[in-house]
């Protein structure tokens, strides 16, 4: 069955079968290994990724149900990554505002949960400026970290949320209040 | 864990679905969100021959209000349903029990038309949908019907659906004034779902100390759904106190079978539906008087 989609901004056209799970179209024909299989079960979250900006769990998704979408990966969060080749390992620039709050506040240990977790922080951080802990601890609750305790996760987010949320007065001129 | 093979099918538009599923009968399982079904595939507990991909339909996706009733299409998100302003301001129980479904990516999949045709006995929204005296709209190749939401599940992973059949759209009655309505859950830690989840809606009467109507939807407790008719009697006409509340909650489990496995044994389930009876009927009833 022939797909179309757009993965880190680049157009993708595949022919898989019905039953490639998303996940292992990533993984395993675009090489795209940044997205981790845990649980298998729909429930670690370590496969999260966008489908049109949407956080999704991508063992729990057929390829062919992505088809006509646009699916951000890890490997397309920093800035110049889109542009960069197929695998985006040729994106050196900056990172993404949650990317470098993980780096930031030590959002990570062994790092297996990360890509996802980033993906669902980014996901919460579109539909919310400025959450509050139990909001962030909410909208991670389908992301399991075995390293860290969580605490330094929300210091990530909240670092990210700082930091995006200072940008926009910088584009509206003479505003320096912050956005509610 | 990779699903074993089958026929894909995506068809354009309902009828052509729908003649799909006449065709290929038994054979045949309707995609929406997967959030369900993908699981049981992955699982080779459900291994269809034919997958009949309804997901890109997104003329099924939509929240409005029509001949004064609301109308949900069955595609829409759990997501979507959280975050509906109309949903909001005309029916808050939906939006509130959405939210406690999963996990924000189960939701962003997630279909409130899958939920119900899949009956789960642990699924949130059963609660809320006869909790609201909803009505399930459904549809194949000769005409739609409408199912109320009462008879709707029948057990188990069943419900009042025929072969060939697809549920279309859902609807409710707008909230009316001095009504109010919660939902009260005991979650799984790991996936979410239901042990037991309460759904009240209530009507009170002139100067809001009285009960007039009471509507309890339960799940998780039972192999299916239900409303919990002895605590509706229970509360309906009496003056409201802490005791009346306490009372009528223990009839929550009333007349059923509790369902009993490794998450929960029965005696903790039923012992459950009174607490979160009691807290679901309380929590209403704030929502009613902060209307009046
Ligand atoms: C990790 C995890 C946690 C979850 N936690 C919860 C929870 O806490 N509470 C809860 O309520 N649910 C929970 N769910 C289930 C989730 O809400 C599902 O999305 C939902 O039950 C099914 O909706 P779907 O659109 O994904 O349906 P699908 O999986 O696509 O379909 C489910 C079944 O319904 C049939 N079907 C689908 N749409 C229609 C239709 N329109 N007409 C007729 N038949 C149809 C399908 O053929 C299939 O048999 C969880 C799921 C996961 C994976
Ligand atoms: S691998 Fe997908 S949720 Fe765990
Ligand atoms: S950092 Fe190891 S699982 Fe989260």
């Amino acid at each position: 069955m022939e797909i179309q989609l757009r993965v880190n901004g680049k157009p993708q056209q595949s022919s898989v079968e019905p039953r490639l799970l998303l996940v292992h179209y990533l993984r395993d024909v675009l090489g795209l290994t940044g997205t981790h299989i845990g649980c298998e079960t729909s429930i670690c979250g370590a496969c999260t990724v966008l489908l049109d900006g949407q956080a999704v769990k991508s063992c729990t998704l057929l390829a062919v149900q992505a088809t006509g979408g646009e699916i951000t990966t890890i490997e397309g969060l920093a800035s110049n990554a889109q542009k960069g080749s197929g695998n985006g390992a040729a994106g050196n620039g900056a990172l993404h505002a949650v990317q470098e709050g993980f780096w930031e506040k030590h959002g990570l240990q062994c790092g297996y949960c990360t890509p996802g977790m980033i993906l669902a922080a980014v996901d919460l951080l579109q539909r919310k400026k400025n959450p509050n802990e139990r909001e962030i601890r909410t909208a991670l609750s389908g992301n399991l970290c075995r390293c860290t305790g969580y605490q330094h996760i929300v210091e990530a987010v909240q670092y990210a949320a700082k930091k995006m949320s200072a940008r926009k007065p910088l584009k509206m001129a003479a505003s320096s209040g912050r956005t509610p | 864990m990779i699903p074993a093979s089958f026929e894909y099918q995506a068809p354009k538009t309902l009828d052509e679905a729908l003649r799909l599923v006449e065709r290929h009968g038994d054979e045949a399982k309707l995609l929406a969100g997967g959030h369900s079904l993908l699981p049981l595939m992955k699982l080779r507990l459900a291994t269809p021959r034919y997958v009949i991909d309804i997901g890109h339909l997104r003329g099924m996706s939509y929240i409005r209000e029509e001949n004064g009733q609301i109308a949900i299409g069955a595609l829409t998100t759990h997501t979507e349903i959280e975050q509906s302003a109309l949903l909001a301001s005309k029916c808050p129980l939906l939006p509130e029990t959405a939210a406690q479904i999963g996990d924000v990516q189960v939701r962003n999949r997630g279909t409130i038309g899958g939920s119900l045709a899949h009956a789960d006995p642990g699924a949130d929204y059963p609660a809320a949908i006869l909790a609201l005296d909803a009505e399930i709209i459904a549809a194949n190749t000769s005409g739609t019907r409408t199912i109320p939401a009462r008879d709707f599940f029948v057990d188990m992973l069943t419900t009042q659906l025929h072969p060939g059949e697809i549920l279309t759209q859902i609807r409710i009655a707008p909230r009316r004034a001095q009504s109010g309505a919660a939902y009260e859950k005991l979650h799984q830690p790991a996936s979410g779902f239901a042990i037991v989840g309460v759904a009240a809606n209530v009507l009170l009467g002139e100067g809001g100390k009285t009960i007039e109507q009471a509507a309890i939807g339960i799940t998780g407790l039972s192999a299916r759904a239900f409303r919990a008719e002895a605590v509706e009697r229970a509360l309906s006409g009496k003056h409201i106190s802490e005791k009346v509340i306490e009372d009528a909650s223990r009839n929550g489990a009333e007349g059923v079978e509790p369902l009993s496995d490794l998450h929960a044994s029965g005696e903790y389930r039923r012992e459950m539906a009174r607490v979160f009876t009691r807290r679901a009927v309380a929590r209403a009833i704030v929502a009613a008087r902060g209307d009046a």
